[in-house]
C-alpha cells in the first residue's frame, strides 16, 4: 500500500495529553475525539490537516497515557501514518492494533521539514521525500507484528485465533 | 533469567524466554477504567465471543471521572456497570471504589508472580508486589478479556541498585524522580526496570508502589521488586489467591546495571513539562504556587497522607493556595480519618475529596487556570495536564507538597518551623 501526504512536524516526547487532552475523554466517539487532535500543542492542526497527511516527529512519540483515543484521533482526523525516530511502547501497540501505520526512521525525520510531501510504501518501508527528492528506509517490523497488520488489526487477528481453536 | 523473564516464561509454558522473543502469555488479571473500558467493551463485542474468559479475572474500576462529573462521564460509567453485571465480572461501585492502582493491591487482587494487563498506563504499579504488570490500550484489553492471553515481546531488564540510606524526607517518589531525571523519559523504553539494593530493602511497600507506578514515566514496560518480608507482611490477610514467588537468577543477564547512592539523593521536584526535568529541592529557587495536590495512584496511600498530616499539623495552608488532598481508596480514607489526619487537613484549611483520579489528568476537582502553578504528588506534568496549556505542574513527594501548601512556594519540609 502506498501512502502520500504533506508533513506536519513535531519534536520529542509528543505525549498523549497533547495528542488528545484528557478533558475530552468523557466520550469515546472517534469523530468527536478527532475534532481535538493535537489541540494542546498545535491549535491549527485540525483546521489545516487533509486526508492522508503524515505526522513526523522525533523521539518517544505517544508517551504517557495508555489511551487508545490518541491513535484513534490521529487516524480518524485522516492522517495516513506517523513517521518518528522512536515511539512510546503502548502507543505503538495501540496504533498497530487499530491499523494506524507507524514507521521508524531517524534519517527520514532529520531530513524532512513541515510541509514536505512524503510517499510511503508500507510493505517495503520505503519513504520518499518528493519535495527534496530523497529516499529512506524505515526499520522493518518483526514477523509477528506483520501478521497482526496483515490480519487488519488485533480484533481480526483474535477472531481468527478463536475460530482456529474451534 | 531476570525476575520479569521468570514470570513471563511461567506464563507462556516455556522453560526459558529471552529479550526480544514474542510470546503469548496467560493473564491473571485484566483491568480497565471508565476512560478505556468503553472502547474495550466495543472492541470485545466486535470479536464476537459472548463471555469473558474468566469473570473473576476481569476487573473494571470507574475512577477517572467518577463520581460522575457530567452526563458524558455518567454514560461511560454506566457502560462498565452494565457490562460487568451481564458478565458477572468484578466492578467497584462508588462507595467501594478507589483509584484503581491503590485499590487492587489493597484488596489483594494482585499477587506476586502474576501477569497483569490493564488499559491504564500506570498498571505497572503492581510490580511492587513482584508481579509483571503492564499498561496497554483498549483493544489489547478486549482481546485479553476474550482469550485470557496477550501477545508480548519479552523486554530486556535494566537493574537499578540503590545503595546507602535515604536522608530524612526522601521517599520512593524521590528515588524514582531522581532516576527518571537521570535516564530520561525514554531511558527505559520497552524495558523492565528491576529495583534493588539496601535502600530498597528498607523502603516501605507504599514507597515501592510509588516507584513501580512511575516506571512508565521512563518509558518502561514494567517496574519490579523482589518479594521480601515486607511484601509478605503486606499480603497477609489480603491476598485473595495463592501465589508463586519468583526470584531473579544470580547469573541473570541485564541490559544495564545503574547504581545510585541513596544518601546523596535530596527530595526531588520535576519542573514543567516533563517528569525527567528534575531538580533537587535545594536548587529549586523561589517558585510561588497557587495549588497543592496530594493524592493519586502515585501518592494516595496511607503513608503519603501520614507524611502530609505530620507536616500540616498545627499549621495553616497559605492564604493564596488551594490544597486538595485525595485519599486513594475508601479504606485509606477511613484509616486517615481514624488516625486524625483528615481533621488535621481540614483544620489546616485543605479540602479532602472522595477517591478519584480527578485533578491528576485535568479531569475535575482542581483544574488550573492560565498562568497558575501547582505542586503535585501525581506522576505527569505535561503541557495542559491539569488544565490550561498555560498552567504549570511541578511533581514532588507528599512532604514537599504539604510544606509548599503552607509556605505558598515550593518548599523544603525542613523550612517548616514547629
Amino acid at each position: 500500500m502506498k501512502l502520500s501526504g504533506k508533513v506536519f512536524k513535531y519534536g520529542a516526547n509528543v505525549d498523549t495529553d497533547a495528542i488528545i487532552p484528557a478533558r475530552y475523554l468523557n466520550v469515546s466517539d472517534p469523530d468527536e475525539l478527532a475534532k481535538h487532535c493535537m489541540e494542546d500543542i498545535d491549535t491549527e492542526f485540525v483546521s489545516k490537516v487533509s486526508k492522508d497527511d503524515i505526522i513526523v516527529a522525533t523521539t518517544n512519540f505517544g508517551c504517557g497515557s495508555s489511551r487508545e483515543h490518541a491513535p484513534l484521533a490521529i487516524k480518524t482526523v485522516g492522517v495516513s501514518c506517523v513517521v518518528a525516530k522512536s515511539f512510546a511502547r503502548i502507543f505503538m501497540r495501540n496504533a498497530i492494533n487499530i491499523g494506524l501505520p507507524l514507521l521508524e526512521s531517524a534519517e527520514a525525520v532529520d531530513d524532512t521539514d513541515a510541509g514536505d510531501v512524503l510517499e510511503v510504501e508500507l510493505e517495503s518501508g520505503k519513504i520518499v521525500n518528493t519535495t527534496k527528492n530523497q529516499t529512506f528506509t524505515a526499520k522493518a517490523y518483526p514477523e509477528f507484528m506483520l501478521e497482526l497488520i496483515e490480519a487488519g488489526g488485533l480484533v481480526e487477528y483474535t477472531k481468527r485465533k478463536i475460530s482456529a481453536k474451534g | 533469567m531476570t525476575l520479569a523473564e521468570k514470570i513471563l516464561a511461567a506464563h507462556c509454558g516455556k522453560d526459558r524466554v529471552s529479550p526480544g522473543q514474542f510470546i503469548s502469555a496467560k493473564v491473571d488479571v485484566v483491568l480497565s477504567n471508565d476512560i478505556t473500558a468503553p472502547i474495550a467493551i466495543r472492541e470485545f463485542k466486535k470479536i464476537g465471543v459472548k463471555k469473558v474468559f474468566d469473570p473473576a479475572k476481569v476487573i473494571m474500576v470507574a475512577d477517572h471521572f467518577v463520581p460522575n462529573k457530567d452526563i458524558h462521564s455518567a454514560e461511560q460509567a454506566k457502560i462498565l456497570r452494565e457490562f460487568s453485571r451481564e458478565q458477572g465480572s468484578i466492578f467497584f461501585e462508588v462507595g467501594q471504589m478507589g483509584i484503581e492502582h491503590v485499590l487492587l493491591p489493597e484488596q489483594g487482587l494482585v499477587v506476586p508472580g502474576d501477569v497483569i494487563v490493564g488499559a491504564d498506563s500506570h498498571t505497572c504499579t503492581y510490580g511492587a508486589v513482584g508481579a509483571f504488570a503492564t499498561g496497554m490500550g483498549s483493544t489489547d484489553i478486549a482481546s485479553a478479556m476474550a482469550t485470557g492471553e496477550i501477545w508480548m515481546k519479552v523486554p530486556p531488564t535494566i537493574k537499578f541498585v540503590y545503595h546507602g540510606k535515604a536522608p530524612k524526607w526522601v521517599t520512593g517518589k524521590d528515588f524514582i524522580l531522581h532516576t527518571i531525571g537521570d535516564i530520561g523519559v525514554d531511558g527505559a523504553l520497552y524495558s523492565a526496570m528491576e529495583f534493588t539494593g539496601p535502600a530498597i530493602d528498607k523502603l516501605s511497600m507504599d514507597g515501592r508502589f510509588t516507584m513501580s507506578n512511575m516506571a512508565i514515566e521512563a518509558g518502561a514496560k514494567a517496574g519490579l521488586f523482589r518479594v521480601d518480608n515486607k511484601t509478605e507482611a503486606y499480603l497477609q490477610n489480603r491476598a485473595k489467591r495463592p501465589y508463586t514467588v519468583y526470584e531473579a537468577d544470580k547469573d541473570a543477564e541485564y541490559a544495564q546495571v545503574i547504581e545510585y547512592d541513596a544518601s546523596k539523593i535530596e527530595p526531588q521536584v520535576a519542573f514543567p513539562h516533563l517528569p525527567s526535568n528534575t531538580k533537587p529541592i535545594s536548587k529549586v529557587g523561589d517558585i510561588k504556587i497557587d495549588q497543592s495536590v496530594i493524592g493519586s495512584c502515585t501518592n494516595g496511600r496511607i503513608q503519603d497522607l501520614k507524611i502530609a498530616a505530620d507536616i500540616l499539623q498545627w499549621q495553616r495552608v497559605h492564604k493564596d493556595v488551594r490544597c486538595i488532598i485525595i485519599p486513594g481508596t475508601q479504606d485509606v480514607y477511613l484509616e486517615a480519618l481514624r488516625a486524625g489526619y483528615i481533621e488535621t487537613f481540614i483544620r489546616a484549611g485543605a479540602v479532602v475529596s472522595t477517591p478519584t483520579c480527578g485533578p491528576c489528568l485535568g479531569g475535575y476537582m482542581g483544574i488550573l487556570a492560565e498562568g497558575e502553578k501547582c505542586i503535585s504528588t501525581t506522576n505527569r506534568n505535561f503541557v495542559g495536564r491539569m488544565g490550561s496549556t498555560k498552567s504549570e505542574v511541578y511533581l514532588s513527594n507528599p512532604a514537599v507538597a504539604a510544606a509548599s501548601a503552607i509556605l505558598g512556594r515550593i518548599a523544603n519540609p525542613e523550612d517548616i518551623k514547629e
